[in-house]
């Protein structure tokens, strides 16, 4: 991928999308492409779009023009619960972690789906268990009760439990503490080693550098350019122009 | 005219009987109002048909407990069906859409009722009549049993949110429907099956409470005003404060029996319901708001 090429088959092809909240036009004709397992960032300033992009991906809002494929097929206009299946995780950028629920039903609302036999579940639990250890301490406590770091944890433990292909990451280390942003790095690039891809919107500029291959920069609802990490790191201008840093 | 110790054991045995049974209606409105924003203003009538398919079911077999079981089923069925052709559709709409079809609902149902089954009561027969002397009484232990089955059903319930992966998927459906779905739980079908559990809940409770007070076309308009009072008073959508409030309203409502008619004694659940609206507006039994 270092040549910034996407692959031959795109697993989430999003094209063209034009996304309303009532008569605010929010997406102007988004396109975009993420491939199996690959780790791709989108960046630029609040509101310009990038939650609703993911959004619209996820099947939470319908966009009004426009199309978004899935392995090959069209998921536009799709039931989130459907996607879900089909292996799009997401974790949002407020977490909306189930307050009321135990870290352990928590994880189960995406764990006990039909065709999950136990011993593959456990695996599951052992896996999110042994990457963040906090959440098999907390197991049987109450999902509000956490931290805002173990809360972000959750949301992603969480999307895991779907043992999904792609997993929609939106502003995961917005309000955490350096420690904190340095180990949702690390479960990004765990996430890489596995295989899963991921579709990244963040503000942290340098952890976005760092963690994608590519990235798409976003403006007033617009994909206004889009490059390699590694051209981005040697060009800051283009950063500050689209980021104001 | 003193209060004597024996009226107040009495009435407190009322109360808790009278409770159960309300708080077995107010449930199952509840767990709709939670999971879904819907007030649903045709629960009286899904109770009242409840009795109905009960006292069908006893012409036709005999059997109270069979009646009991194919009254909840046939009820349950009828309210996912309700829930699929008339509330479905209007998901995300403003509330009062949902209010206005609940209520046409309810008129409908109950014009359907006196249409089918006439304006003469008919009576459910309890499948037990044996008694026991309370004080200078012979109280049924029918009575008892209806207190102890709403009780069970409630403990079933709850025991079915609690443990199993529906009852996580409804817990997480009620708190937050978007998520919910982004995790794979079909949302559509959730609403549906809450629905239906209530709807089968209220016929439960009607078949259980018909051999009290006889069954007609209106008898559901009494029970649903008394668990609306109860779920606003135990908190909206809070399971356990409408439990609560079902058996704290109604031990009122006993305790006041005895200085006037019961029919005056209902103006307690109206001024609780008040001071509750005034001063405690998220619900008497809830410890923090969510």
């Amino acid at each position: 991928m270092s040549g910034g090429a996407s692959p031959a088959t795109p697993l989430v092809t999003v094209e063209g999308i034009h996304t309303y909240y009532g008569k605010s036009h929010i997406l102007h004709g988004v396109s975009l492409e993420v491939g199996p397992g690959e780790v791709v960032g989108l960046l630029g300033r609040n509101g310009v779009g990038k939650s609703t992009t993911l959004k619209t991906v996820m099947g939470l809002v319908r966009p009004s023009q426009g199309e978004v494929r899935y392995e090959g097929g069209t998921i536009t206009g799709l039931a989130p619960h459907r996607l879900a299946r089909l292996g799009i995780g997401y974790v949002p950028e407020d977490r909306r972690i189930f307050r009321l629920l135990t870290v352990m039903e928590n994880l189960r609302t995406g764990l006990d789906r039909t065709g999950v036999d136990d011993q593959r579940k456990q695996a599951l639990l052992d896996k999110v268990y042994q990457y963040f250890p906090v959440l098999a301490d907390r197991r049987n406590q109450a999902g509000g009760t956490l931290s805002g770091g173990e809360q972000q944890m959750l949301a992603i433990a969480r999307a895991m439990m779907l043992e999904p292909k792609i997993i929609l990451l939106d502003e995961p280390t917005e309000g955490l503490m350096p420690r904190m942003v340095t180990q949702i790095r690390q479960i990004i690039e765990a996430l890489h080693r596995e295989g899963v891809a991921i579709l990244l919107v963040e503000q942290n500029v340098p952890l976005t550098l760092e963690a994608c291959q590519r990235i798409y920069l976003m403006e007033k609802g617009m994909v206004r350019h889009q490059a390699t990490a590694a051209a981005l790191r040697a060009d800051a201008a283009v950063i500050h122009q689209y980021m104001g840093v | 005219m003193p209060i004597l110790l024996d009226q107040i054991v009495i009435q407190t045995i009322n109360g808790i009987v009278t409770g159960m049974i309300l708080a077995l209606v107010a449930s199952g409105l509840t767990l709709i109002f939670g999971i879904m924003d819907v007030v649903n203003f045709a629960h009286g009538e899904l109770f009242m048909l409840g009795a109905y398919v009960g006292v069908t079911t006893i012409v036709a077999t005999g059997s109270f407990w069979l009646a009991l079981l194919v009254a909840t089923v046939v009820i349950g069925l009828l309210g996912a069906i309700i829930q699929v052709t008339t509330l479905r559709p209007l998901l995300g709409r403003d509330p009062l859409t949902t209010i206005l079809a609940t209520f046409g609902l309810s008129l409908v149902l109950q014009n359907y009722a006196l249409w089918q089954f006439g304006p003469v009561a008919r009576k459910i027969p309890e499948p037990f009549t044996g008694h026991f002397s309370l004080f200078y009484l012979d109280y049924p232990w029918y009575r008892l049993v209806i207190a102890g089955l709403s009780a069970a059903i409630i403990g079933a319930l709850w025991l079915f949110l609690k443990f199993g992966t529906y009852g996580i998927w409804i817990r997480a459906t009620t708190q937050d429907r978007v998520m919910a779905s982004a995790m794979g739980i079909p949302v559509p079908w959730v609403h549906t099956a809450v629905f239906a559990i209530g709807a089968g809940m209220a016929a439960a409770s009607g078949v259980l409470f018909g051999p009290l007070v006889g069954v007609n076309h209106a008898m559901g308009l009494d029970w649903v005003l008394k668990a609306f009072i109860v779920v606003v008073v135990g908190g909206m959508g809070n399971l356990g404060g409408s439990i609560a409030a079902a058996i704290f309203v109604s031990l009122l409502e006993a305790y006041a029996s005895l200085w006037v008619s019961p029919a005056q004694a209902v103006i307690v659940s109206f001024v609780v319901l008040i001071l509750t609206l005034l001063f405690r507006p998220t619900g008497l039994f809830v410890p923090t708001p969510k």
